[in-house]
């Protein structure tokens, strides 16, 4: 109630003001014809004006003053005048005209004034169409302020029946666009009509200079007046491939508040479900092509969202954790990716990055709206277009493997309506150069992690280089070195042998002796050589005493090997002879089957021990 | 391989398998060089896939939800670490926490292990200083299967120690995945036992080295981790109770060395003086009696040690026998005198319940219900223990089997590490998870064992084939050697019988593994998920959707009062204070909800009042058939609240030792407040198509009352499902 009273004194100032201004402060420019509609159907609050404009004086004007009252002005949140050529149907508008706000002298504070630039001077007799689009956030109040679960949801606008004007205007009329019929009150004056859920007043005639009549409806909406106190968006460009929005919601249910019990039963009640003022969700329209998208809050990931998704847009249906009913807030975050192909673009030696302002959702007041747009790492030359007014800052960010950060530039306003979702470009020098350090550095990292690795498993680190342990364990190293070597020596005779038995086949397949005896005398003179090396190693092997338990068994696979390398010479040489004198296969065969057998049981033996070294 | 034998020319057919088989031979001979690396990198690959396993199977959780913490906790462990974190070591160390038992508060630096916090921040400030910005909320989360991976490698050094690299590597991979483990350690469970396990196991295996060399390098090693382990968990005290009761065994049994007199004097009093810098822990190993067995043993080696020294002296043993005598009975009266003073004088403080409970499996629900009303603190069924070990549960004697028969310090620790916990296991279904690592080391050894044998039972026969072979050009003198190749075949099926059997049981164990895991351990039931009526999956997200409507819709310093169960997340995940949580240190405090929600709503209300309380919450499983909820819960809260107020009598709320909510339930139940706040409203819906209204279908019955009306207490809001029920509680009317 507070601020309704607070709205009737502001009126009741603005008439005061109003009786009190004297002498018209503009020029003699006359408004023929204005047509006012307003559109309630949402929470904002949205006026089209078409005004038509003479100048009736003898001078050119080049400047024309809107006006509204302040407790609107106060809550304007978009305002674009544009001026139109032509009729009817083939009327064209033409750009936007710049606006700005004005503070002329002598006017009471009660009104807010904007000073528009027209396009040329408007010479005495001429007309000119001017089309004004104002969207006002906060102005339907809802009343009651607080309501139950079971009550309709029931808001208040105040208006003035005749345009408040410094200017005289010679016809007018407003129609008011409500979101149904259900209309709880409105102010009767002359000529008002109602139609449907459209009231209509006037049109008035020759109203002097800041007319004023204030009216009031009251009527039901069904809107969700879902206001985000903050939003912060950021808009993270990165150069291989991706722009990452995410955006956090800090929303506000901004209709009557809730009072008393909150029942669930009631709230789902099939036929006639209550709490009809609570929202459920909220529609955001995405870019087309955005993926991966995701929508979760502080706790986790909120399960409740769908999307649909065609080559034109993204259409994502997202429901709060809970439903909200007046004055109930909520935070959560969405976010997604969009192709960076449909959003970067190049001009003169610069990229930038073209992409819209505000957020995706429908019908969503934005009481402060901050947007970062993140570069990547290295960008220089930042600069940054915007259609409208912001405040801008500079920002460093830190992400995953950077070193000086990312720029940052921050974009801040306050009350953004729908009507600023309209694209910014954010210009900025990066060299493709930049792209590869990142991964550079990776490669780095792992090559030093591996070079150190490897130096840590070649280089010795014991500290006392003369302690018993460590000279004992350089000792057993030598140790095992030396049987390696042993063991590579005995598997070369082993070779040879076998070398030996295959010549042997050759013998007995083609009976070409001379062959034989060549292969014959190369293995005598390999296994000599290898016998030779054998010494020394056996010698050092005994001379450690830690190989103690060793030696003895080396030794015995030495022996053992010599003794088979006897048998097999003895029994090449029986073989060689057989066939030098001609004798059978089978005779060969008797003769030599105890040296076989022998030469058989050494190798299984020979083997054994080799398997036993190896396991040291 | 028979790359030797091409370039000759074509061999007569009828012995071409000879050479074939002696080239082959040869060659893989000449491979065998590089054997020792070959196994190195065998051993190497096989750790590291392990390594992966464990983590991997570990992530069932974030795949199927998201990455979430799970459970109660956790929560409180996550929010700590997101305090230190964001404020530092110190104000941690100094936080006084005013969010939780009010009017109370907790002075949480000094009341909980900080060594889970720290490691998580540890590694969270390490990425960051890396240039990985992760959130700390991921780090948590994956906490437990960063450990758990570790925990393979432990135990692969372990089995190592005990047995042989074979027995370590099978280890290993058991452990990896065994569920006992798994259930405690998946992604999202962060909780104190996730690095837990590690530091325990960590302990044990350095202080096995250090008695195995006698190094006081490994002594100092394992009185580190038994720090970590001191300040990640109270299960410590299975520590300082094992080993030295692992020590007085070797004394008993003659296997005293200066090797173990060196490592346990080192652990224990290098140990003790770090785990008195952990606040929680203070001076409780020279002052609480679980800790004075340590502290005896370590007494009693300085005396052995001490005769020894006198016995090397003395060359009469009559002598020695009667110097023994005195020494040994003054040491024992000493001893007893000190533990007798110091207990009496309150120097020493007895035992604490949880001790006793594990001693005493009934002595939880006769004296403390409050331990006895956790469900991890129930006995171990049998089925869990199926569901758990599997076939580890067969393997373990098998396992012990083999470590009686090479006894050895390293396997006798191991036996009595496995013995115990098996027997605390069977007291509290929680403490499965300290006795996995030793159920994993003890099955490993049988399953390497085993293999081994069977293995080296089928190698030395494939000799004998190809010798048989190699002699092959006197085919006909082989007689000698038919004879011994008869008993082979029936030992070789038979080896190979049994390794098919051992591959198949381990192949089952794995697909047990993982069916468990995914089914059963990774859920984190906070949100709950059902199968729809089409094979849909249908998600209760009620418990987050309850505590954020509190954390965005009620002012910043309400008191939320609810059972203690959901203290720790309404304060996690609701930011708002609350009268009792999961940290259930004040019986009284508990005792007072308990009282409130079983009292009449006029004598709750003045409860209420006096504790300051905006909001109650409770959560209610009546719409969705939800098992778990308070009405179930509702005898422990007439018990607990009973035990300290006696006005509360648990016979009020029973009819004929039933409890029942239906028409039939006892007046005082009907009226109570638990019930009234559960069902308010609830006889008005229909729940299930074909039933009246009012059909509660987690308990299948209609309630008795249907006609519920609050005075003091207004529904502020409930979740989508009911699951979770907000009252708010209406300022006092004013007085006429």
């Amino acid at each position: 109630m507070k601020k309704n009273s607070s709205v009737v004194v502001d009126l009741l100032l603005l008439l005061l003001a109003i009786t009190v201004l004297a002498t018209p402060a503009f020029s003699d420019l006359v408004l023929s014809k204005v047509e006012r509609r307003i559109d309630v159907t949402s929470q904002i609050a949205r006026v089209t004006k078409t005004l038509k404009v003479v100048n009736s004086g003898s001078e050119s004007v080049s400047e024309f003053t809107l006006t509204f009252p302040k407790f609107l002005g106060n809550n304007l949140a978009y305002l674009s005048v544009s001026h139109s050529e032509g009729k009817g149907k083939a009327k064209r508008s033409l750009a936007n005209l710049s606006v700005k706000e004005a503070h002329p002298k002598g006017m009471p504070d009660s009104i807010s004034f904007y000073s528009v630039s027209l396009p040329k001077p408007l010479s005495k007799g001429d007309t000119l169409t001017l089309e004004v689009v104002a969207a006002f956030t906060n102005v339907l109040q809802p009343f009651p302020e607080k309501i139950t679960q079971r009550d309709i949801h029931l808001v208040m606008l105040q208006e003035s029946a005749q345009y408040l004007s410094p200017y005289v205007v010679e016809s007018q009329s407003l129609s008011i666009k409500l979101p149904n019929a259900r209309i709880e009150s409105y102010s009767k004056l002359e000529n008002t009509k109602v139609q449907g859920s459209e009231i209509k007043y006037g049109p008035y005639k020759n109203l002097a200079q800041y007319s004023y009549a204030p009216i009031v409806v009251h009527f039901e909406s069904k809107a969700a007046f879902a206001v985000a106190e903050k939003l912060v968006r950021e808009i993270e460009v990165s150069h291989w491939g991706n722009v990452q929005v995410t955006e956090h919601y800090n929303l506000v249910h901004r209709g009557a508040q809730l009072k008393g019990e909150f029942s669930r039963l009631e709230y789902q009640d099939r036929p006639n479900p209550q709490g009809v003022s609570a929202f459920r969700h909220l529609l955001a329209r995405l870019p087309p092509r955005a993926h991966s998208i995701y929508y979760r809050d502080d706790i986790g990931n909120i399960s409740t969202s769908q999307m649909q998704s065609d080559s034109k847009k993204t259409e994502l249906l997202i429901e709060p954790r809970f439903p909200l009913f007046g004055g109930w807030k909520t935070f959560f975050t969405i976010g997604y990716g969009l192709p960076l192909s449909d959003f970067l673009f190049a001009s003169e030696g610069k990229r930038f990055l073209d992409i819209s302002f505000g957020s995706p959702m429908i019908d969503l007041v934005t009481e402060k709206l901050i947007v970062q747009v993140v570069l990547p790492e290295g960008s220089k030359d930042i600069s940054v277009t915007t259609p409208f007014a912001v405040k801008q800052s500079h920002e460093i960010k830190y992400s995953h493997l950077d070193i000086a950060g990312r720029p940052v530039v921050v974009l801040e306003k306050n009350n953004v309506v729908p009507d600023h979702n309209q694209k910014i470009q954010v210009y900025y020098k990066f060299s493709n150069i930049n792209l590869l350090s990142e991964p550079l550095m990776l490669i780095t990292g792992f090559f030093v992690l591996f070079i150190t690795c490897i130096i840590y498993t070649r280089a010795d680190f014991s500290i006392s280089k003369s302690s018993a342990a460590y000279l004992a364990k350089l000792q057993w190293d030598e140790v095992l070195a030396t049987l390696q070597e042993v063991q590579n020596i005995i598997q070369k005779c082993l070779a040879a042998h076998d070398k030996l038995e295959a010549s042997l086949r050759d013998l007995s397949r083609t009976g070409d002796i001379q062959t034989c005896k060549a292969a014959r005398k190369s293995t005598d003179s390999l296994l000599k050589d290898l016998s030779k090396e054998l010494r020394p190693l056996l010698a050092s092997l005994q001379s450690f005493p830690s190989a103690s338990q060793i030696s003895p068994k080396v030794e015995e696979l030495v022996a053992k090997e010599r003794e088979l390398q006897e048998k097999l010479m003895a029994k090449h040489t029986t073989v060689v002879e057989g066939y030098e004198k001609k004798s059978s296969g089978r005779d060969i065969e008797n003769r030599i089957a105890s040296q076989q057998q022998k030469i058989i049981a050494l190798r299984q033996e020979v083997d054994d021990l080799l398997e036993f070294i190896d396991e040291i | 391989m028979a790359a030797n034998g091409s370039p000759k020319p074509e061999p007569m057919a009828a012995k071409k398998a000879s050479p074939d088989l002696l080239n082959s031979s040869f060659s893989f001979k000449s491979l065998k060089l590089k054997t020792k690396q070959q196994e190195l990198l065998l051993r190497v690959s096989i750790l590291g896939l392990v390594y992966v396993l464990a983590f991997i199977a570990r992530l069932f959780s974030v795949l199927r939800y998201e990455s979430m913490i799970h459970e109660f906790d956790p929560y409180f462990n996550y929010r700590t670490t997101l305090f230190l974190t964001e404020k530092g070591f110190y104000e941690f160390w100094n936080w006084f926490d005013s969010e939780s038992w009010y009017p109370l508060g907790r002075i949480i630096g000094g009341t909980l292990y900080p060594g889970l916090m720290v490691t998580a921040a540890l590694i969270y400030w390490t990425l960051r200083f890396l240039r990985f910005f992760v959130h700390i909320r991921e780090v948590c989360v994956l906490t437990a299967p960063f450990f758990a991976s570790n925990t393979t490698l432990v135990a692969y050094f372990f089995g190592k120690e005990i047995w042989d690299t074979g027995a370590g590597l099978v280890a290993a991979a058991l452990i990896a995945i065994c569920p006992g483990y798994i259930s405690r350690s998946v992604a999202g469970s962060y909780d104190n036992e996730a690095v837990a396990i590690f530091a325990l196991l960590l302990t044990f295996y350095l202080f096995v080295k250090a008695v195995k060399t006698g190094s006081l390098s490994w002594a100092l090693g394992s009185a580190f981790g038994y720090f970590y382990m001191v300040s990640a968990w109270g299960g410590y005290v299975f520590i300082i109770n094992l080993v030295p009761l692992y020590v007085l065994v070797l004394l008993i049994t003659g296997r005293y060395s200066m090797r173990l007199y060196v490592a346990y004097n080192c652990m224990y009093i290098l140990g003790m003086l770090l785990a008195m810098q952990i606040r929680f822990v203070g001076f409780q190993h020279v002052q609480s009696g679980e800790h004075m067995a340590a502290m005896g043993v370590f007494l009693l080696m300085q005396v052995f040690y001490f005769l020894d020294w006198v016995k090397h002296q003395l060359n009469d043993t009559k002598l020695f026998q009667t110097f023994l005598r005195i020494t040994v009975t003054s040491a024992i009266l000493v001893g007893g005198i000190a533990l007798g003073v110091g207990t009496a004088s309150g120097y020493i403080s007895p035992w604490t319940g949880r001790f006793y409970s594990l001693l005493d499996p009934t002595y939880a629900k006769d004296h403390i219900p409050i331990i006895a009303s956790v469900s991890e603190h129930q006995p171990t069924a049998w089925s869990s223990f199926m569901f758990d070990y599997h076939i580890l549960l067969f393997l373990f004697p098998a396992g012990l089997y083999f470590c009686f028969k090479r006894l050895s310090d390293a396997t006798i620790f191991i036996v009595m590490y496995g013995l115990t916990s098996l027997y605390f296991a069977g007291v509290m279904v929680r403490l499965i998870l300290v006795a996995t690592p030793a159920v994993c080391l003890i099955s490993a050894i049988a399953v390497s064992a085993t293999v081994k044998n069977l293995t080296s039972l089928l190698r030395t026969k494939q000799k004998v084939p190809q010798t048989g072979s190699a002699k092959g050009v006197g085919s006909s003198k082989s007689s000698s050697k038919v004879t011994l190749d008869q008993s082979q075949p029936f030992h070789k099926n038979g080896a190979i019988a049994l390794l098919v059997g051992v591959f198949y049981l381990l192949s089952r164990y794995a697909i047990h593994c993982t069916w468990v895991t995914s089914e059963a351990y990774s859920s984190p039931s906070i949100v709950l998920a059902a199968r729809g009526a089409h094979g849909n999956r249908i998600i209760f997200d009620d418990y987050r959707e309850a505590y954020y409507w509190l954390r965005q819709n009620t002012p910043t310093d309400a008191k939320v009062m609810s059972w203690w169960d959901y203290g720790y997340q309404i304060t996690a995940m609701g930011n708002r204070t609350v009268i009792v949580d999961n940290n259930t240190w004040n019986n009284t405090h508990i005792a007072t909800v308990g009282r409130a929600m079983s009292s009449y709503e006029d004598e709750a209300y003045d409860i209420m009042r006096s504790l300051d309380v905006n909001y109650v919450l409770v959560v209610f499983g009546g719409v969705t058939g939800y098992s778990s909820d308070d009405i179930n819960k509702f005898l422990w809260m007439v018990r607990i609240g009973g035990g300290v107020y006696p006005v509360i009598k648990e016979p009020d709320y029973l009819v004929n030792g039933e409890f029942r909510v239906d028409k039939g339930a006892s007046p005082k139940m009907l009226n109570c407040l638990m019930y009234k706040l559960c069902y308010y409203r609830f006889g008005e819906l229909v729940t299930e198509y074909g039933k009246p209204t009012g059909y509660d279908r987690a308990r299948g019955v209609e309630i008795g009352n249907k006609d519920i009306k609050l005075e003091h207490l207004e529904e502020a809001y409930t979740t989508s499902n009911w699951i979770v029920r907000i009252y708010r509680v209406k300022p006092p009317t004013n007085r006429l």
